[in-house]
């Protein structure tokens, strides 16, 4: 059976030791977790968490039930497909030698990122958008020297305000 | 009306029905002890953590009720942590209430802190820390809750040392309502239906019972399903006792100590009904091959035992009572239950199977452990609750003590904990004072939690611990026999304690066999004895449990005797 990328999305309760729940079970049972990302919802006692993990359908059901199990997950919801929304966000620290500021210049406004820190020969670069996107833009950085990068994880929504989580 | 965190804690004991506790005090549990001294609670003082727990859930497997423990913070909370795991493994319902050190000191490495929540969370169905004397009554009522309901668990409450000291404002809280927990007992319909119409066509259909069928109290209605439709019935070890052991029906154990013909049986059917089990590997053996024949009903009440590790036709997620329930009406609106010749070629098969190898053993001039459960089976009227340690002990017992019905049987599937049988059938003699209680044991095992015997005698709790001494760690012995053409590394026990002196020691009556002739005085003088008696049988050291599947390997690549 194959094996692809999921993103899941729960709504758990905002309360120390869940995210340790959580990422435990993903550890405790083998399942693999490729990012992760956890914030505080509209509602100060729910959290959200994005998990993106690996895995084959059978495989990816015993995930869902699993955390389904768990007490404080509130609700879940894989977010893999197109009725979906995923961003990912990334700080790069690039070398802006003179002789590449323009190309870099051109990068950024190509991706729609930004440079919200400039030094005299280093920029820092805020760029968001899917996966694919940040591997090309980083891909396209790398030649010039990139410094250090910082990245979050995925997050997700699904596209129906209404419905669902 | 004011009250400290640790009298909220013994108003809710009461209300949540519990009569009982297990326990072992300490500086973080001080003032709750102090309050339970006021309560009018029944309190047994273990000697080891771990032996209140095992007692604990010997009591909750004998009774269904909730078994309860208090113990203190640091090395009395960690001491918990092998009976959590092993309720957890085969859903057992416990509350462990453990101290903390207060809450301003936690996370200071405290004297005797260790974050046990932390610890436990893997091996727990839930578990809390208290940190507000406010929440202590809700978080209770949960734990209750939580610990009872869907597949049932262990939920540990900690309890910091000024929690249970605070003074609040106590009101009764209203029923629990957890809103991302919602077990699903009622079946859908829909599934009961798909389950009848596979039942219907089934020429050689099998039920295959486990634990759940115990805990969701479904004996019954599993009787009425395999009398009505003739079906040959086999259980896990956790699920013995699910049908009755004497039935014409009745296929044994399943598994890589199972009967012949129930592995043969699983491997023939075509029609799997499996109720409350979670086809551990135990039991599976090689899982391709597992009922390769069969179409799978798979009933449970927790989703995640669901196409977990075998693949089935229908699943039915719901409580087994319930779902049992519905099959039975369906069954019985349809008149399935008329052709009761329907599977006699299929019972003639399995009938053949039995005759071809029967669980036996030769009795010599050595004592045969077998032959030891058998005796005891027949002088107890197989009427004793057994509680076991692990090992081949475990195995005799299950294969030749017949469990005519549920909660007899107390044993440590799922983890194999050795040293569970003794505060196990402690657990379960409290509930039942005038029952006969024997734990079966190893040599090895018994030493595990001998401590619980000064329990068993403090409280006058007449427990009869029938040990089969090999002088060896029987089971792994057997492994390397088998398997690691005899190389019995660490396995052999050179030098054992006096179990007759000892037994005297705790002050408890302690006996001895040597020749088989001894066995049925022996066995016959102790369950006749008022008190907690120590039996012990010098039996052959080169036995071995059989059949056996050896690990991995198809349920039908059997050694047999
Ligand atoms: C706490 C614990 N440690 C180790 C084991 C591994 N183990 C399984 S069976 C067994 C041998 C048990 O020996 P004994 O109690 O004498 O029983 P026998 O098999 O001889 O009947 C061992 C060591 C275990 N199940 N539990």
């Amino acid at each position: 059976m194959k094996s692809e990328k999921h993103t899941l999305t729960m709504l758990v309760d905002n309360e120390p030791g869940v995210l340790s729940r959580v990422v435990g079970l993903f550890s405790g049972r083998g399942f693999n977790i490729d990012s992760l990302c956890v914030a505080e919802t509209m509602d100060p006692k729910v959290s959200r968490i994005t998990i993106v993990t690996q895995a084959n359908p059978l495989l990816l059901e015993q995930i869902e039930k699993q955390l389904r199990k768990l007490i404080n997950v509130v609700k879940l919801r894989e977010m893999s497909d197109d009725r979906a929304v995923r961003r990912e966000m990334a700080l790069i620290c690039v070398h802006a030698r003179a002789e590449n500021r323009d190309e870099i210049l051109r990068l950024v406004n190509l991706f729609r990122a930004k440079i919200i820190d400039v030094a005299s020969n280093y920029y820092i670069i805020e760029a968001s958008g899917d996966a694919d996107k940040m591997t090309a833009l980083i891909g396209l950085l790398k030649p010039m020297g990139i410094k250090k990068i910082a990245r979050t994880g995925t997050v997700a929504l699904y596209r129906e305000p209404k419905r669902g989580i | 009306m004011k009250k400290t965190g640790a009298e909220i804690l013994m108003e809710i004991l009461k209300e949540e029905g519990v009569d009982t506790l297990f326990g072992f005090p300490g500086g973080a549990v001080i003032d709750l002890y102090d309050a339970l001294m006021r309560s009018d609670l029944r309190h047994l003082l273990v000697r080891h953590e771990q032996g209140a727990v095992h007692a604990a859930d010997g009591y909750a497997r004998a009774t269904g009720k909730v078994g309860v423990c208090l113990v203190t913070s640091g090395p009395g909370a960690t001491n918990t942590v092998t009976g959590i795991a092993t309720a957890y493994l085969d859903s057992i319902p416990l509350v462990v209430i453990t101290g903390q050190v207060p809450t301003q000191l936690i996370g200071n490495d405290a004297f005797q802190e260790v974050d046990i929540v932390g610890i436990t969370r893997p091996c727990t169905k839930h578990n809390y820390l208290v940190s507000r004397v406010e929440d202590l009554a809700r978080i209770l009522k949960e734990a209750f809750h939580i610990a009872r309901s869907g597949r049932p668990g262990p939920v540990l409450v900690d309890i910091p040392k000024n929690v249970g000291q605070a003074v609040t404002d106590y009101a009764p809280v209203g029923p629990v309502s957890i809103k991302s927990y919602n077990p699903t007992y009622a079946p859908n319909i829909k599934q009961i239906h798909k389950a009848v119409a596979l039942i219907r066509n089934a020429k050689r259909p099998v039920v295959f019972a486990g634990g759940g069928v115990i805990l969701s109290d479904a004996s019954a209605e599993l009787t009425t399903l395999a009398r009505t439709l003739q079906i040959p019935v086999t259980t896990s070890l956790m699920g013995l006792g699910g049908f009755p052991g004497t039935d014409p029906l009745w296929l044994g154990m399943l598994g890589m100590h199972g009967t012949y013909r129930a592995n043969m049986a699983i491997s023939h059917c075509d029609l799997l009904i499996a109720v409350g089990v979670r086809f551990d590997d135990r039991v599976t053996g090689k899982t391709d091959c597992f009922a390769c024949n069969a179409k799978i009903v798979h009933i449970d009440i927790d989703p995640t035992s669901i196409r977990k590790n075998i693949a089935v036709a229908v699943p039915v997620v719901g409580d087994c009572k319930h779902s049992l329930t519905e099959i039975n009406q369906v069954v019985e609106e349809q008149g399935l239950g008329r052709d009761s010749e329907k599977h006699a070629t299929w019972l003639e098969q399995i009938d053949t199977w039995r005759k071809e190898h029967r669980l036996s053993y030769r009795q010599q001039d050595v004592i045969k452990p077998q032959y030891v459960v058998e005796k005891l089976f027949e002088l107890t009227r197989g009427d004793a609750i057994v509680a076991t340690e692990v090992g081949q002990n475990q195995m005799w017992a299950a294969q030749f003590y017949h469990f005519k019905r549920p909660r007899q049987w107390i044993t440590s599937g799922g983890l194999g904990t050795m040293g569970f049988g003794l505060p196990a059938a402690i657990g379960a003699q409290v509930a039942f004072p005038e029952a006969v209680v024997v734990d079966i044991a190893g040599d090895g095992s018994i030493q595990m939690n001998i401590q619980e015997m000064a329990t068993a005698v403090q409280y006058g709790l007449p427990v009869k611990v029938v040990i089969l001494n090999n002088r060896c760690l029987g089971m792994v012995r057997q492994w390397q026999q088998l398997f690691y053409d005899k190389r019995y590394s660490q396995t052999l026990l050179e030098q054992g304690p006096d179990f007759v002196k000892l037994a005297e020691a705790y002050g408890a009556a302690g006996l001895r066999a040597v020749h088989p002739d001894e066995v049925e005085t022996v066995l016959a003088k102790g369950l006749a004895t008022a008190g907690p008696v120590i039996m012990e049988f010098l039996v052959d050291n080169e036995e071995c449990v059989y059949p056996m599947v050896p690990a991995g390997k198809p349920i039908t690549d059997m050694l047999l005797v």
